[in-house]
């Protein structure tokens, strides 16, 4: 089996209410937060390992970033991952998401043929939950998203994608496209055997004159949406601080709730 | 490039009942038209939904397309995406909008590649700025940053809508409207590769979080699964509804996603909200910032949650919870 994981680095969501947009360039102001990969891509590569250590399996990672993603990659090398490719150029800067699955297609395509292609079911910094559904439109391959759960059985998958209040189950052959969804399994910890191994696997990096695209098929030139200003949404209210001991607090509160109509 | 074109929403519908986005979209939609003068057109796809287009007719829809099919019963991403694809090529509508839910927000996305369009997801504001350009307002970063998303070269324009941001219309009976029916165009000899086998679906109980007027909402910060069943008592009590934060549903304590407040969540805006032991990041925040008044219990006082209320309890919310509890039930 070949499978193939699409991952994204962000800046790490453990800092995300630091960021702050400055004032005079309206630009994030987010240098100073680390990278890492996405939260759910992690889950894809673990999905990925277990599918390999269930059924053997070739695994490959593939991203677009800038050249600097290479140290965050690494950790999907040391999750066990067989090899990896960066996809990265100045002119794939500012991609949406559909230019993002498109540069993604093709990294694809050049490396060979896939049964499995998993991602992440969305990204915590963009958030759009678009990209399994393109990429698997691009590939020409069935695809699911919010998936909770794959499993084989013979030459079919079983996959159980996550609906309000409940899921879905399918059925299929490969290829497909899953974007997984964190509920699917509890990513593995990185072991020192496996950063030591980490340093001797392939990395490739490709740019855009070995993917099979022009310049504005990627990056912001070949994106179909494009991003305006940014702001801060407005969340602060003027507080009253109640106080009192626990009995006079509660009182306070409750004379609050019949002010506002929710107590008789 | 101008918006030429009708305003269309993607109704949702579960076993031909329709869901309140679909009223919230279309109050949305209505807004938007009586700027640009086309009439807003609601899609409806299923089997055995005949009655349908009446009730979205009267919650705001000038015409309804009607795509009642056996193949249609339920929902699946590639002969939907095939169906609506068809039918948007045939009429060519300037914007689509659809819900925000798991199914239709992957539903968006296949339809946008498949037309090469562009798609902005999981929008809370959309409107028209001064050069007539439809702005889409989307968080990013868990809610701390918002941005704009324009779609200015493809058409048409396709967003995702959050539950529970839009406002309805009130329902009229009396509103008239166009029905016009379509077959499922492409299922003919489309095969997918896909079997949905089944669909499970749990019934909930309570009073649904998005209609409370009451909210209880506790976090991380609530400790413990006993303290919690406080938190519950005290829901019903006040006939609310429980919220809770990504951390309280990750240790177990909340029964299930469907309570999960902010961006990954419901957007609510209940007459109060009170929260427990919750820290104030802004991907809960931003899910009841049009609430009413909002109450924080924190144990901490110089929590950064107060800043987004406008009442502040310093407590512990172990031995506040049991008090209200007293006290409410002294006062009925």
């Amino acid at each position: 089996m070949n499978i193939a994981v699409c991952v994204k680095p962000v800046p790490d969501p453990k800092f995300y209410d630091k960021i702050t947009i400055n004032p005079e360039t309206k630009l994030l102001e987010r240098n100073k937060i680390p990278m890492a990969i996405n939260p759910s891509d992690k889950n894809a590569i673990e999905a990925a390992m277990r599918l390999k250590e269930l059924l053997g399996a070739k695994v490959i990672l593939i991203s677009m970033a800038p050249p600097e993603a290479k140290e965050v990659l690494k950790e999907g090398l040391a999750m066990g991952i067989d090899e990896a490719y960066l996809l990265s150029d100045r002119a794939f800067a500012g991609a949406d998401t559909y230019a993002t699955a498109k540069t993604l297609a093709a990294g694809l395509n050049k490396i060979g043929l896939f049964d499995l292609i998993l991602t992440g079911s969305e990204s915590v910094d963009g958030g759009t939950s678009h990209v399994p559904s393109q990429l698997g439109e691009m590939m020409g391959m069935p695809h699911l998203n919010h998936v909770m759960a794959v499993e084989t059985e013979g030459d079919i998958l079983k996959v159980k994608t996550k609906i309000e209040n409940g899921y879905m189950l399918y059925e299929g052959l490969p290829p497909m496209v899953l974007g997984v969804s964190k509920e699917i399994n509890t990513p593995r910890y990185v072991s020192l055997m496996g950063v030591v191994k980490a340093q001797g696997k392939p990395f490739t990096v490709w740019g855009l004159n070995d993917l099979q695209l022009n310049a504005d098929d990627v990056g912001l030139a070949g994106s179909l949406t494009q991003p305006g200003s940014l702001r801060t949404p407005p969340i602060d209210r003027k507080v009253e601080m109640l106080d009192g001991d626990i009995e006079e607090k509660a009182e306070k509160i409750l004379k609050i709730l019949y002010a506002a109509g929710v107590l008789n | 490039m101008k918006i030429n074109g009708e305003i269309w929403i993607v109704a949702e519908q579960v076993k031909g009942n329709l869901k309140e986005v679909s009223y919230e979209l279309l109050g949305k939609a209505k807004e938007l038209a009586v700027k640009d003068g086309f009439p807003v057109t609601a899609v409806v796809m299923g089997s055995g939904i005949g009655a349908l287009p009446a009730d979205l007719i009267a919650h705001g829809a000038d015409k309804v397309i009607l795509i009642d099919a056996p193949r249609l019963l339920l929902y699946q991403n590639d002969i939907y995406a095939l169906v609506l694809e068809n039918l948007i090529r045939k009429y060519s509508p300037g914007i689509v909008l659809f819900s925000a839910s798991y199914s239709c927000s992957e539903l968006s996305a296949t339809v946008g590649a498949k037309l090469r369009t562009g798609v902005a997801a999981h929008s809370i504001d959309l409107y028209y700025n001064e050069q007539g350009e439809l702005v889409q307002v989307v968080p990013a970063f868990g809610g701390r940053v918002l941005g704009e998303i324009f779609c200015p070269l493809t058409r048409p324009i396709i967003a995702s809508i959050k539950p529970g941001v839009f406002k309805k219309q009130a329902k009229d009976t009396a509103r008239q409207g166009e029905i016009i029916e379509e077959p499922a165009a492409g299922l003919e000899h489309y095969q997918s590769p896909l079997k949905a086998v089944t669909v499970v679906q749990e019934h909930l109980s309570g009073v649904p979080l998005e209609d409370a007027e009451i909210v209880l909402a506790g976090g991380w910060g609530v400790g413990s699964a006993e303290v919690w069943q406080l938190l519950e008592k005290l829901a019903q009590s006040l006939h609310g509804a429980v919220g809770c934060t990504r951390p309280a549903l990750d240790e177990g304590w909340a029964k299930g996603e469907h309570e999960l407040i902010g961006v990954s969540g419901k957007t609510i805006r209940p007459k109060v909200y009170i929260g427990f032991g919750i820290s104030g990041a802004t991907h809960h925040v931003v899910g009841i910032k049009d609430s009413g008044v909002v109450i924080n219990v924190n144990n901490d006082p110089n929590s950064p949650v107060f800043q987004i209320s406008d009442y502040g309890v310093a407590a512990d919310v172990k031995e506040l919870l049991p008090k209200l509890l007293e006290k409410i039930e002294e006062a009925k």
